[in-house]
């Protein structure tokens, strides 16, 4: 059996960080446990530029913002493991992985990191008709197929769901030469970043259709058409605005769902919104010692926010290694008000002497809105906003006397007002 | 004339109105930084993208590296530079930053690797 002061399980943007700062923070013995063959994680494969602007303030590209994380890793007595899956994580922090060259491997860990990122939604979870057609596919395993291992996987295409992953796809196939012929999206409006959409359909006059859904799928072998609908209030589609569209490949955009097998293995309680751990202000989970950040807590649009995040993440494992953090935190959860569909940290230490940054997503789209943060009944900040949508993140700060002045009695909610 | 834009200079994605004539920008409001602003005067002027692709790698580990432009290239060349990028094969080993493509068609960029391979 190994022994390491902290286990971190996912070498992506969360893992990396966590562990760096963890190192920073004086931990002794650090090992990263990464399931593909590199580091990096999905941004080895996200080859658009965008990323790294809040935290490193220049636009760099996904193999680039990972590459400077790398680079720190190596520089540091970090223990990386690749082409490593973790089995399972016990209530006593014993994780069990398994590779080609150690076979079985049992770590006994002080403290853990959850960072294994999210999963693309399958088709099997959407209810569309029709036969196991190849050509049917997750944006971004086509994503693979075209930044990763150089082919192309279709000529005509359909997406379904306007996620980013999906826009990004739209634009890399056009350029590539294929055809896109309709972004389709379920909802009234759309999942993804408004930048992917004017760069990535509005640029190549790609449409988008709201409120529209693939109905249908045609074709034996290959691909051969989709059926297409307008839904009504109800997400049901509309018969007589149905509309068969001929492609060769359907790649799917409609959502990303944490990957937290381990966590529930561990019997860690989980957000039904967010399908992540419920996590105190340091994004420590109800067990004690194990952390989560990155995707695997709550997807984000932004790798930055992913950095900022597992950074704090790693900084609690420290403090909970080195034997720094409280151990009597006294919580108070925090709720959601009219507007807002989740808050991370679900919870907060009120002993804790700093301020808090809550952060949250909106159920639909508004326009010239405020967000409030009332604690115990006062409004503590109102913020105008002159847009807000569920697909890009928000913020909002717990000032550190607020914090200071609050019983377990306390209440923390954040609400949209129009 | 007035256009009301949506700034692409970052993940924000600030909505920018930019008020000109034929000959000038006269005003630019709604962006919350610099860059917001520097982007909507080419954005009406002379609208550019970055582009970013891959190209194909000889003898690496995987058979094709990111690449992107050092800077944005002209919105119309996009497709163009696209013919330019997927006609170059490079040998391994590719290291991140190297040029693969210097002064593409002439628009000031190079194409520059974004990986190691």
């Amino acid at each position: 059996m190994l022994n390491y002061d902290l286990v971190v399980v996912g070498g992506g943007p969360a893992g990396m960080a966590a562990a760096l700062k963890a190192k920073e923070c004086g931990v002794d013995s650090i090992i990263v446990l990464e399931r593909a063959e590199a580091l990096g994680g999905i941004l080895e494969q996200c080859i658009h530029t965008g990323f790294g602007l809040h935290y490193f303030g220049e636009e760099l590209s996904g193999p680039e913002y990972a590459a400077k994380f790398i680079e720190q890793v190596e520089k540091t007595d970090i223990t990386v493991k690749t082409d490593t899956m973790v089995l399972d994580i016990d209530g006593n922090n014993l994780v069990t992985a398994v590779n080609k060259a150690d076979g079985l491997l049992k770590i006994q860990a002080k403290a853990i990191v959850l960072a294994m990122g999210c999963r693309e939604r399958p088709r099997g979870a959407l209810e569309i008709s029709g036969t196991r057609a190849s050509g049917i596919m997750t944006a971004g395993t086509a994503q693979k197929y075209v930044n990763l291992d150089g082919y192309m996987p279709g000529k005509k295409v359909v997406i379904l769901g306007s996620g980013d992953i999906g826009l990004i796809m739209a634009r890399r196939m056009t350029l590539e030469g294929a055809e896109v012929k309709v972004v389709c999206e379920l909802m009234p409006y759309s999942g993804g970043l408004t930048r992917n959409i004017v760069q990535c359909l509005d640029d190549f006059g790609i449409p988008l259709k709201l409120s529209t859904t693939v109905v249908e799928t045609h074709g034996k072998d290959r691909l051969e058409g989709v059926t297409i609908a307008q839904v009504d209030e109800k997400l049901q589609p509309i018969e007589s605005t149905k509309e068969y569209i001929e492609c060769d490949t359907l790649m799917l955009s409609v959502g990303l769902i944490p990957e937290n097998e381990l966590t529930k293995n561990v019997g860690i309680g989980i957000d039904r919104i967010t399908n992540g751990a419920v996590v105190d202000e340091m994004r420590q989970t109800d067990h004690k010692g194990i952390f989560a950040c990155g995707n695997v807590l709550h997807v984000h649009d932004l790798v930055d926010y992913v950095t900022l995040e597992a950074q704090i993440a790693g900084k609690g494992a420290a403090d909970y290694i080195l034997g720094k953090c409280d151990n009597e935190p006294c919580y108070v959860n925090t709720t959601t008000g009219n507007g807002v569909r989740y808050l991370v940290p679900q919870k907060v230490n009120i002993n804790n002497k700093e301020a808090v940054k809550l952060y949250f997503r909106v159920g639909r789209i508004y326009k010239n809105a405020k967000v409030i943060l009332e604690c115990d009944g006062k409004i503590i900040s109102s913020k105008k906003k002159v847009k807000l949508a569920p697909g890009e993140m928000e913020d909002v700060v717990i000032p550190a006397d607020v914090l200071a002045g609050m019983t377990p009695e306390s209440s923390i909610v954040v609400r949209v007002e129009e | 004339m007035k256009r009301e834009l949506i700034c692409v200079a970052c993940p924000l994605g600030c909505t920018v109105t930019v008020e000109y004539n034929d000959e000038e920008i006269l005003s630019v409001t709604g962006n919350t930084c610099k860059r917001g602003e520097a982007y909507a005067k080419t954005e009406i002027t002379n609208p550019t993208r970055s582009l970013t692709s891959s190209v194909k790698v000889n003898g690496g580990v995987l058979p094709v590296v990111p690449v992107k432009s050092s800077k944005p290239v002209p919105k119309s060349m996009l497709f163009d530079c696209m013919k330019v990028i997927n006609s170059v094969t490079v040998d391994a080993p590719v290291k991140i930053g190297q040029v693969i493509i210097e002064n593409i068609l002439d628009t000031g960029a190079d194409i520059i690797a974004t990986n190691n391979d």
